[in-house]
């Protein structure tokens, strides 16, 4: 509980909001590549935050391997979005492809086998130790800004999401290709009948959204420390977001991880033990009165 | 042949054998064997929900972990006997899926699975955080074995280790339960469960409330899961908030994929084959999840139907060859 009466610091409550918003911009990064992947090809990806983890690995791999090359971080950064869509490209031509005309279930259990699998890589080729990467040159040190201390990277990272959210919908809105991916969410067989080559279509969302997760690991590397579990935990979290804002909606996703940022935030400073039950109990009632979310709509 | 061996009631035949895997005087094969026997009634508790009424749960896991909490809790902290601890876990656990099914029975597809993993979740939080009561994370070990002294007065299986006795009142207790969900599927109440799963829309159109009886299923399923959860707090001698945790709601979900949704007993003899193929391989390789994740993707791809489903189109094809 807060201290009886007396309100808390401002200075601390701004601090701890640009800390939810932080931590908010990073889901989002998840999130928005599973709600587009749910919104497009109707499937629930377990594996997304298992994609997450291996970007992690991956940039981790990389920053290694070009121990001295400048920039290396943001090398490693690319390198494995790159090479984490390429295996979401890889996974959906050769195996989720042929369940699309099964029941969910299927869908919903293969992906959770790929989590098996991956977390089981991953434990294989880096151990179980923690990994960290250190903060790119340029970027450690830290701004002062209402008496909170908020490193220069958190800054970057809470420009960035934005700018990825203004990119996507740019791509989503503005492009052709855009088109087809919101005419698919919409009625997919029409869009085949139409002559739009859908199944590519099928393929190209599920590589970028997995590009998404490869580059919200690799960023998130030089903040948290690369573990095995990282994957169960966030693909929970980023479940939690897109519900909250609503599956398969894109400024949905960015509120929810907005809302679940905050929500978590100063849900520990009102219940310090309970922080974690509240945000379960938001997707719960979220689902009771909204299933289709903040800015969802309703699944036909 | 063949139609003679489909003709065994192979149910009661396997769970009066199963009353004698102590005499192999093993603790190890005992061991296992309770952890089957349990397991397999939770995955057909599942079931009654996957393959009898079509409502895929991503969060059964929860009502295991309230039964087992609540027999823990009742037999460790306030010495309650077992024979009301253990009916207080279905009881638990009946209640608490009455509450949640309220709700999750008013979404369908990916919504009901959403919410019941979102239930199953704040169980999880709950038991994790709520050090008073649960333990919180360091989970309440020590739970006391049932009073068994009577047993040791038994012709035949009084030499047993108390262990020995505790599997065979499991034993005898879960085929009472499969007896009851054997019952319940074969009942007008269990068909109309299989119409909602077929047509729902036309189950209401001839008048059923569809709503209410996916209800009665999921409050019966939640209360056989609380039932195993309650006896597998004590074989594992002690409760965790692992057992409501989502990655054990989707453990019981493979387990019922790779027996069969199809038939009764296919969950359960997917616990088996799960279970001794653990057993098995983690004696040689830590990389237990790999395994585990080839082969639910061998079964996705090559069996849909499971075990069961694929041993009876094999028993099919040899009736069809011989006729």
């Amino acid at each position: 509980m807060v201290s009886s009466g007396a309100l808390p610091d401002p200075s601390f409550l701004f601090a701890q909001a640009l800390s939810g918003l932080t931590a908010a911009m990073f889901l989002f990064l998840i999130a928005a590549g599973l709600s587009l992947i749910f919104g497009v090809l109707r499937v629930l990806n377990f594996s997304h935050g298992s994609f997450y983890m291996l970007g992690a690995y991956l940039a981790y791999q990389v920053v290694q391997w070009a121990a001295t090359t400048p920039g290396r971080f943001w090398w490693a950064t690319i390198g494995a979005a790159l090479g984490i869509a390429a295996l979401g490209g890889v996974v959906e031509r050769l195996l989720l492809r042929h369940l699309y005309a099964k029941e969910e279930l299927y869908q919903l259990l293969f992906t959770y086998a790929l989590v098996l699998i991956l977390g089981d890589v991953a434990k294989k080729l880096w151990g179980t130790g923690q990994l960290s990467v250190s903060r790119p040159p340029g970027l450690t040190g830290a701004v002062e800004l209402f008496g909170t201390r908020l490193p220069y990277y958190n800054l970057f990272i809470l420009l960035l999401g934005p700018a990825i959210a203004l990119a996507f919908w740019i791509v989503l809105h503005r492009t052709r290709t855009g088109r087809f991916i919101r005419a698919a969410a919409l009625d997919r067989e029409m869009l085949g009948a139409l002559g739009v080559n859908v199944t590519g279509l099928y393929t190209g969302v599920f590589v970028i959204g997995s590009f998404l997760a490869g580059l919200g690991g690799a960023l998130v590397t030089p903040v948290k420390t690369i573990v095995p579990g990282m994957d169960v935990e966030i693909i929970v979290e980023a479940f939690i977001v897109v519900v909250i804002g609503g599956l398969g909606s894109f400024w949905g996703t960015f509120l929810g991880s907005i809302v679940y940022g905050q929500v978590l935030s100063f849900g520990i400073l009102i219940f310090p033990r309970f922080s974690i039950f509240s945000v379960f109990a938001l997707m719960a009632m979220m689902l009771i009165v909204r299933p289709w979310g903040l800015l969802g709509r309703p699944l036909r | 042949m063949i139609a003679r061996l489909a003709r065994v009631p192979w149910g009661p035949v396997v769970m009066v054998a199963a009353l004698f895997v102590p005499a192999l005087g093993s603790r190890f094969y005992t061991f296992v064997a309770t952890d089957v026997v349990i397991m397999g009634l939770f995955a057909v508790s599942l079931n009654l929900l996957i393959g009898y009424t079509g409502l895929v749960s991503f969060g059964h896991a929860a009502y295991f972990g309230i039964g087992a909490y609540t027999t823990g809790i009742l037999m460790k902290k306030l010495g309650v006997p077992f024979v009301l601890a253990f009916p207080a876990a279905g009881l638990g656990a009946g209640l608490a899926a009455l509450v949640f099914g309220f709700f999750c029975v008013r979404l369908t597809k990916i919504y009901f699975a959403m919410l019941t993993l979102a239930f199953a979740q704040i169980v999880w939080a709950i038991c994790f955080k709520w050090n008073d009561v649960t333990g919180g994370e360091q989970g309440m070990p020590e739970i006391p074995y049932p009073a068994l002294d009577w047993m040791q007065r038994l012709p035949f299986f009084g030499d047993f280790r108390a262990s020995d006795h505790f599997y065979l009142v499991t034993v005898v207790l879960v085929a009472l339960c499969f007896w009851v969900l054997r019952r319940i599927v074969g009942s007008p109440f269990g068909r109309l469960l299989t119409t909602i799963r077929e047509n729902p829309e036309r189950a209401e159109f001839i008048g059923v409330s569809v709503r209410r009886y996916e209800l009665i299923a999921f409050v019966i399923a939640g209360i056989f899961a609380g039932l195993a959860g309650g006896l597998f707090g004590i074989f594992n001698r002690g409760v965790f908030p692992d057992f409501a945790y989502w990655t054990k709601s989707s453990e019981v979900l493979i387990m019922t994929l790779l027996g069969g949704m199809g038939s009764f007993w296919g969950p359960a003899v997917g616990a088996l084959v799960l279970l001794v193929l653990n057993q098995q391989i983690t004696s040689y390789t830590e990389y237990w999840p790999f395994v585990l994740g080839t082969v639910l993707i061998v079964i996705l791809f090559a069996f849909p139907g499971g075990i069961v489903g694929a041993l009876a189109a094999g028993v099919t094809r040899l009736r069809m060859r011989h006729a």
